[in-house]
């Protein structure tokens, strides 16, 4: 366990760099004084209700909104129909969602009709009185019913790409398939038929709910082409891109006011409810707010679950040779970010191991269900537990030691990671090293524990652009202006840690507030841990520049005692202020030329207690390993990795999205069960690793993600050890059991 | 019907429903905002108040079960004298991330520690926190702060 600096140490050595120093927002947070977008209200708003289809598939005959619009408090009512003025189809990476559905339903809990009136309850009742008439068709509910031979086909107009897909020209759709991702090297045949030891299994990963515990929320304002929204989205800047265009008003016209977000975890990426927001907000002519409940949030936005087919071939000395990975990925009805999410799970398909040979087929899969979306560590979680099961079996075939055979194959530092990109920037060895040993790799075991490995690397970073101001005024004071949202990571603090340390400040002289799009500098997104990264790199050179300005005035060295004088100087009376602005792009050379921006290490190990009898899992202790390159605040990278590395515990043991015949059987968090105090492991140690090896500002680079990677596979990697290798997550007691039982069967026979 | 209660230590003289909930009241009708809905099962804990110094979820609550007792939100509850050791200890621990379980466990955590349910002890920590989840911090810190609090 590493030891946290404490909150005060920043003032004794007069940097605010690696120091814990307090949240900024914590006494506003405590206090319950933030304003999220749930807790706001605009004057003259009304209050938004959605009515979601009722099945899976089917063409809208006729909806009948009368009596709902005849009822007490209506506005009005939000119809497809209503929308034949625009192009109303959006979607970042396939422009193929309309806002709301218009002839045909394509998911049970598509939003069909949006009531807008003056309370909340009146809305309610008015959805409740809206008649539809459905004619059902045929629909695919599942993996198996969207790629069998005749498979109903959920989308069946051309493909159109969206804004923001930077995946290459999209490929002409394949029935149900809407994007595929492959990867290659080397003669995959043959490196398979020279090896001695070959492993082969069908690995299923269940699909997990984000659960922000601030479901989505949007308050739109619409008057003439300006519209104005209050939204809790982690990418305004892509969301403001993306409505303009639907609503054919200049970009500049969009509006996206952005407070604290209550978690985000990726579900707030990318649009989300801004949509009928807005549509219905221009149709009532007065602001409207529309929140979630936790069913509809999860209908909004949730995991993808997937199918892994993986092959892994090795030689008797434990050398790695090949691995073959073909990948079903169910993305729901709409691709949401589901292209993006397999071509990084195709990135993080073979592991970072030095291979001969890989094939990496993975699909993008459309079916009859609520879309799938980011959710923290994509791609990664869905494919580093298998890789790392059979990593394991073949060590187990080849009486290796887990950690050994790691040590022997992990690519080192400089190394390819796929051909083409950013070769490796982190130390896998030492970081599996560290898990290991902060487990207590070597202490002796008993029968029904066992204990876990896991190592992947993740694709981090998005598109590295971000800017950043940093402005002093007359009285000294300095505000950070950057877009990165505050979902709770701690950017408004550690942004002006950056900003204090280069100007020699101390950090209670230095703030950060919300985004407004309308005066907030450009930031691509917060997520990918990129914030620190990128945007904190931003912030840094806005920073410099800010210290150029007033080293200039002093001609040379600026004392920061001298800041107010120098600027006094310059204006000639004490007003005046000081700006200082820069951007991060993709840059020339170096690092940022390839991408991704960096590669997010996803390390851990996992000591688990297997419950024979029921097949019970209790997570005993982990390990995670925080690679960032830089801590600018060790307590919240701390934060970061424990929070991720408990839902990673959620998603190795038991959070499911499950449909029941195209309808979500898990809607309320009586059926989803998240981790509460009860689950967690007694020990959590995260090992944070500064190597200094980050792209980000002093080296630093993001973290947060690769912990829930990382927990999950070791949690179904130790599980493995225990005896009972599973191939298929959350690893529920019925499946553990159901494994247990067999494996007995087995043994009964022999 | 009409109700008299008691909210963070104002009396109130409400005309609520039969049927209003008592977390759209303070939330909607008292601007409290710092009670905050998510789960709406009662098995989140976000929505906690105090009723008569015990913590319920105001969101399975009804409005007219306050008739004659005692609110207390967080809006309440930092006015409190005890209130700053326990923003200290939050603080000091980084018990928190984006905020939004942050008021709930911070009611839970008072009530148990004033009806000495709390001890430093990490098995009592653990069940007493149960009800209040947490999706961003993983927990550990806010069991710290707790173990602390009550010691
Ligand atoms: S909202 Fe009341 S317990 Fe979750
Ligand atoms: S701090 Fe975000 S839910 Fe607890």
């Amino acid at each position: 366990m590493t030891t946290t600096p404490t909150p005060q140490q920043h003032l004794e050595t007069g940097s605010a760099l690696g120091h814990s120093v307090p949240r900024k927002d914590s006494a506003q947070k405590i206090r319950g004084q933030v304003k999220y977008v749930g807790d706001t209200e605009v004057p003259g708003m009304l209050h938004g209700k959605v009515l979601r289809s009722e099945i899976p598939a089917g063409r809208i005959r006729s909806i009948d909104a009368s009596a709902a619009e005849a009822m007490p408090g209506v506005v009005c009512v939000l119809v497809g129909t209503d929308l034949l003025d625009i192009d109303p189809y959006y979607g970042h990476a396939i422009r193929d969602r309309p806002i709301i559905a218009i002839d045909r339903v394509r998911f049970a809990g598509e939003p069909v009709a949006v009531v807008a009136a003056e309370t909340e309850e009146q809305a309610e009742a008015a959805v409740r009185a809206i008649r539809v008439d459905y004619e059902p068709t045929p629909a695919a509910t599942d993996l198996d019913g969207a790629t069998g031979p005749g498979a109903p086909l959920v989308h069946e107009e051309p493909a159109r790409g969206g804004a923001f897909h930077g995946l290459g020209n999209l490929p002409e759709r394949l029935g149900n398939v809407c994007y595929r991702y492959e990867l290659d090297w080397g003669d995959l045949d043959a490196a398979f038929a020279a090896a001695d030891v070959v492993v082969e299994g069908t690995f299923e990963f269940g699909s997990a709910y984000q659960y922000s515990m601030e479901t989505h929320a949007c308050i739109a304002q619409v008057d003439g082409d300006e519209i104005t929204m209050w939204a809790n989205c982690q990418h305004p800047f892509l969301v403001r891109a993306e409505m303009a265009s639907v609503f054919g008003v200049p970009l500049s016209n969009v509006r996206i006011i952005v407070p604290f977000l209550g978690g985000g975890f990726g579900s707030k990426s990318y649009t989300r409810l801004e949509p009928l927001t807005i549509a219905v907000a221009r149709k009532a002519r007065r602001p409207v707010r529309v929140v979630a409940r936790v069913d509809e949030a999860i209908l909004t936005s949730r995991q993808h679950s997937c199918r892994i087919h993986l092959r892994t071939a090795a030689r008797n000395d434990g050398t790695l040779v090949a691995r073959q990975a073909v990948c079903l990925f169910d993305t729901g009805a709409y691709a949401d970010n589901g292209p993006r999410v397999v071509a990084t799970a195709g990135d993080a398909a073979p592991g970072p191991y030095r291979w001969e040979a890989v094939s990496v087929v993975a699909d993008c899969v459309y079916t009859n269900v609520s879309p799938a979306g980011s959710y923290r560590a994509f791609g990664a979680v869905h494919q580093q537990w298998a890789g790392e099961l059979q990593v394991d079996e073949i060590a187990r075939k080849l009486g290796i030691d887990p950690l050994e055979i790691r040590r022997r194959n992990l690519l080192r530092h400089g190394e390819d990671v796929r051909p083409g990109g950013k070769p490796l920037d982190g130390d896998l060895i030492g970081d599996v090293e560290k898990a290991a040993a902060a487990l207590g790799w070597d202490r002796p075991r008993t029968e029904w524990v066992g204990r876990g490995l896991s190592v992947g690397v993740l694709a981090a970073g998005a598109h590295p652009v971000s800017c950043a101001t940093v402005r002093m005024e007359a009285d000294g004071l300095i505000t950070v202006n950057c877009g990165t949202t505050e979902v709770g990571q701690g950017a408004r603090t550690v942004m002006p840690q950056i900003a204090a340390e280069v100007l020699g400040l101390p950090v209670d002289r230095v703030r950060m507030g919300g985004t407004d799009t309308r005066f907030t500098p450009y930031d691509r997104s917060t997520g990918a841990s990129r914030s620190t990264t990128v945007a904190g790199l931003a912030v840094q050179r806005a920073a410099e520049d800010l210290r150029r300005q007033l080293e200039d005035m002093a001609g040379g060295e600026a004392d920061p005692a001298e800041y107010l004088n120098l600027m006094r100087g310059h204006f000639g009376f004490a007003g005046g202020e000081l700006i200082g602005r820069a951007d991060v792009h993709p840059e020339g050379s170096g690092s940022y030329a390839e991408g991704p921006v960096f590669w997010e290490v996803a390390v851990g190990a996992a000591e688990v207690e297997v419950d024979p009898d029921t097949g019970v899992v209790r997570a005993l202790r982990t390990a995670t390993i925080a690679d960032v390159g830089r801590a600018i605040n060790p307590a919240f990278v701390e934060r970061q990795d424990e929070g991720g590395g408990i839902q990673g515990l959620g998603t190795g043991l038991f959070e499911e999205v499950l449909f029941d015949g195209g309808h979500l059987s898990t809607e309320t968090l009586l059926e989803y069960r998240v981790p509460t105090t009860r689950d967690i492991p007694r020990e959590m140690s995260c090992v944070i690793v500064e190597n200094a090896d980050g792209p980000g500002p002093f080296g630093a680079k993001g973290c947060g993600e690769g912990a829930l990677a990382a927990v999950a596979a070791a949690l179904a990697t130790a599980v493995a050890d225990a005896g009972v290798p599973v191939n298929q997550l959350p690893l529920t007691p019925e499946r553990v059991w159901r494994a247990i039982q067999s494996r007995n069967d087995k043994r009964s026979e022999v | 019907m009409l109700i008299e209660t008691t909210v963070n230590g104002v009396p109130r003289t409400l005309e609520v429903a039969p049927s209003d909930l008592l977390l759209d009241v303070l939330r909607d009708r008292l601007g409290l905002t710092g009670a905050k809905r998510s789960c709406d099962v009662q098995v989140c804990g976000t929505c906690t108040v105090l009723l008569d110094g015990v913590p319920v979820s105001a969101c399975t609550t009804l409005a007219h079960e306050a008739r004659g007792r005692r609110v207390m939100t967080i809006e309440g509850l930092a006015e409190t004298p005890g209130f700053a050791r326990l923003e200290e200890v939050f603080e000091h621990h980084n018990a928190l991330q984006c905020g939004y379980c942050t008021s709930g466990m911070a009611l839970t955590i008072t009530s148990l520690l004033e009806a000495g349910e709390l001890a430093d002890d990490e098995d009592v920590v653990r069940e007493a926190l149960s009800g209040n989840v947490c999706r961003c911090t993983g927990y550990r810190a806010i069991i710290d702060a707790a173990r602390e609090l009550a010691r």
